[in-house]
């Protein structure tokens, strides 16, 4: 059996007397998509900012590649070279052009030359349809468009592991979509991602495995079908109705 | 700029996929709208200009007409005087500008220096921290004429050999140490301004703290600032005339040696008007960047 590229083992964080993640254990093997579904405050997002080594856990440990990235010793840049993440708010950088915003990292980070950063930048804006706004600044684009270029902007530097983070929670339905389609397209090319969504249809068209996280514990998780459409636990079944009756499902 | 949606472009009038106004003329309703606007205004401005000159005119006759007018206006407006002492003052005034020059690069070389320490949480800068803390804790509170006083006779009074006695070095060292104090803090808080989901996104891209900086929250702090730092340029131009206090010749300390050989005190007009004539159009230009660094902040997306 092949490595996982991520192993999270009995991860445990609060936030002083609150619990926000307790006994978190999964992995996820190259190439696949794990999608973690839960109401908010379930600790979604905790879990993707401790993945990323923006929070420390209080006991557990998280491997990537088979490497302890809560070692003490790790060293924290290198490991989020290897790790992309897409927030909930963009975060794109609002004094850079979309080209400079995707070029920065591989020019500052790895080294790459301006010329072939940019030729790269441009082949990723090219396939995702987003060739004519690169000259232009974040603030001229929809939030669609925004999140589609933080999404290029962080596999621009090729990272082993894709963190989405809510990432369409910001948007309107229409834009859903398009962003929709732009993960599932990572997903043919092979990106391994570990999502966490309110939009079901992350869990329906891009997930492997889903994982229905509450109240900081995995309460729940199988493929797609057997989550969203055969939930055991009443409080996933009561979640999803939730979700139903919003009409996100 | 190209893909401007939605707005129909002078050259392709004939597709008109926009088009649609058409044949469009305003009613007689907007007409009217137009025409009781324009005449509002006219109204608004005439108002305007009369009470202004009822207000100005007001105070420039009780001025004129006050029993002190006559002798006031020889010691202060004694123009042919003036004119006469101007070239000195203006060499002066070079003084003050070469000490503005200096004290500017100087002040935003610590300035920024400072504000960095502050704003970073290395362990190992900690000792730092705590002196850049006192430092702009003490001289934003002392006023800068007392600093000048401290350092311009405090420090040759040590007597430490090859220590300067020059007074114009003393002087913009002053300026250097109560300025780099005000511009510390308007960095530090334009650094502070920056959302730390900026730095967030910096780091997880695997830049190092000091990329993140450099790249991402720098040039976005100083944006913000650079209305604040103009204002304190036009602060520290003026200020540069309190060294005349140590007796550097500067436009203020060529005006009182002029004056005080005269007993006229036109030579201070004179040096006022041309503190002025540098610090109103910056000013100004202070003014339009700010106006402008508010618009960028407003500016929404298109779609």
């Amino acid at each position: 059996m092949t490595q996982p590229v991520l192993k999270v083992n009995q991860v445990r964080k609060s936030y002083g007397a609150e619990v926000v993640l307790e006994d978190i254990s999964f992995s996820v093997p190259v190439h696949t998509a794990t999608v973690f579904i839960g109401s908010s405050g379930s600790g979604k997002s905790t879990l993707l900012r401790c993945i990323n080594l923006l929070d420390q856990i209080d006991d557990g440990s998280i491997e990537l590649d088979g490497e302890d990235i809560t070692a003490v010793d790790a060293d924290v840049d290198k490991v989020r070279r290897k790790l992309g993440i897409v927030f909930q708010s963009f975060n794109l950088f609002p004094h850079m052009k979309v080209i400079d915003n995707i070029t920065l990292a591989p020019m500052k980070v790895q080294g790459i030359s301006k010329e072939l950063a940019r030729e790269n930048a441009y082949k990723l804006l090219d396939r995702f349809g987003l060739h004519d706004k690169a000259e232009n600044y974040p603030d001229r684009l929809s939030g669609g468009q925004q999140q589609r270029v933080a999404i290029i902007r962080s596999i621009a530097v090729a990272p082993r592991l894709l963190l989405l983070d809510e990432i369409t929670s910001a948007l309107d339905p229409v834009l859903v979509n398009e962003v929709l389609s732009t993960v599932r397209d990572l997903k043919i090319e092979g990106m391994t991602m570990v999502l966490a969504t309110h939009e079901m249809g992350f869990a329906k068209q891009v997930a492997d495995e889903v994982c229905f996280l509450h109240h900081g514990k995995i309460l729940e998780w199988g493929t797609p079908t057997q989550i969203l459409e055969a939930p055991q636990q009443r409080e996933t079944k009561e979640f999803l109705k939730r979700v139903h009756e919003a009409g996100r499902l | 700029m190209s893909n401007e949606i939605g707005r129909p472009s002078e050259s392709d009038s004939g597709a008109a996929p926009y088009n649609f106004g058409g044949e469009w003329k305003p009613s007689q309703l907007e007409l009217d709208r137009r025409a009781a606007r324009k005449a509002r205004n006219r109204r608004n401005a005439a108002i305007a200009i009369l009470s202004s000159i009822v207000v100005i005119g007001g105070l420039a006759l009780v001025a004129v007409t006050s029993p002190g007018w006559k002798s006031l206006s020889d010691t202060f407006f004694a123009w042919a005087y003036g004119v006469e002492v101007l070239p000195k003052i203006i060499l002066g005034f070079g003084t003050n500008v070469a000490l503005t020059l200096i004290a500017s690069v100087c002040v935003g070389i610590f300035g920024l220096s400072i504000a960095l320490i502050r704003t970073s949480r290395s362990p190992a800068l900690a000792p730092f921290r705590i002196l850049a803390t006192v430092y702009v804790d003490v001289f934003r509170g002392i006023p800068m004429l007392l600093v000048l006083l401290l350092v311009g006779f405090g420090i040759p009074a040590l007597r430490i050999k090859g220590l300067t006695n020059n007074v114009l070095i003393l002087g913009t060292l002053a300026v250097v140490i109560t300025y780099t104090a005000y511009v510390a803090e308007v960095i530090r808080s334009g650094i502070l301004t920056i959302h730390p989901s900026q730095r967030a996104a910096a780091r997880s891209l695997g830049l190092s703290h000091f990329q993140s900086l450099r790249f991402v929250v720098l040039p976005q702090a100083f944006r913000r600032v650079t209305p604040p730092l103009l204002n304190d340029l036009v602060a520290l131009i003026k200020d540069t005339g309190l060294v005349s206090i140590l007796g550097v010749t500067d436009a203020v300390r060529a005006a009182q040696i002029a004056s005080s050989r005269s007993f006229n005190y036109t030579p201070y007009v004179m040096a006022a008007i041309i503190f002025l004539l540098v610090t109103i159009p910056l000013t100004r230009f202070t003014d339009r960047t700010l106006r402008r660094s508010i618009e960028r902040q407003n500016a929404t997306g298109v779609a």
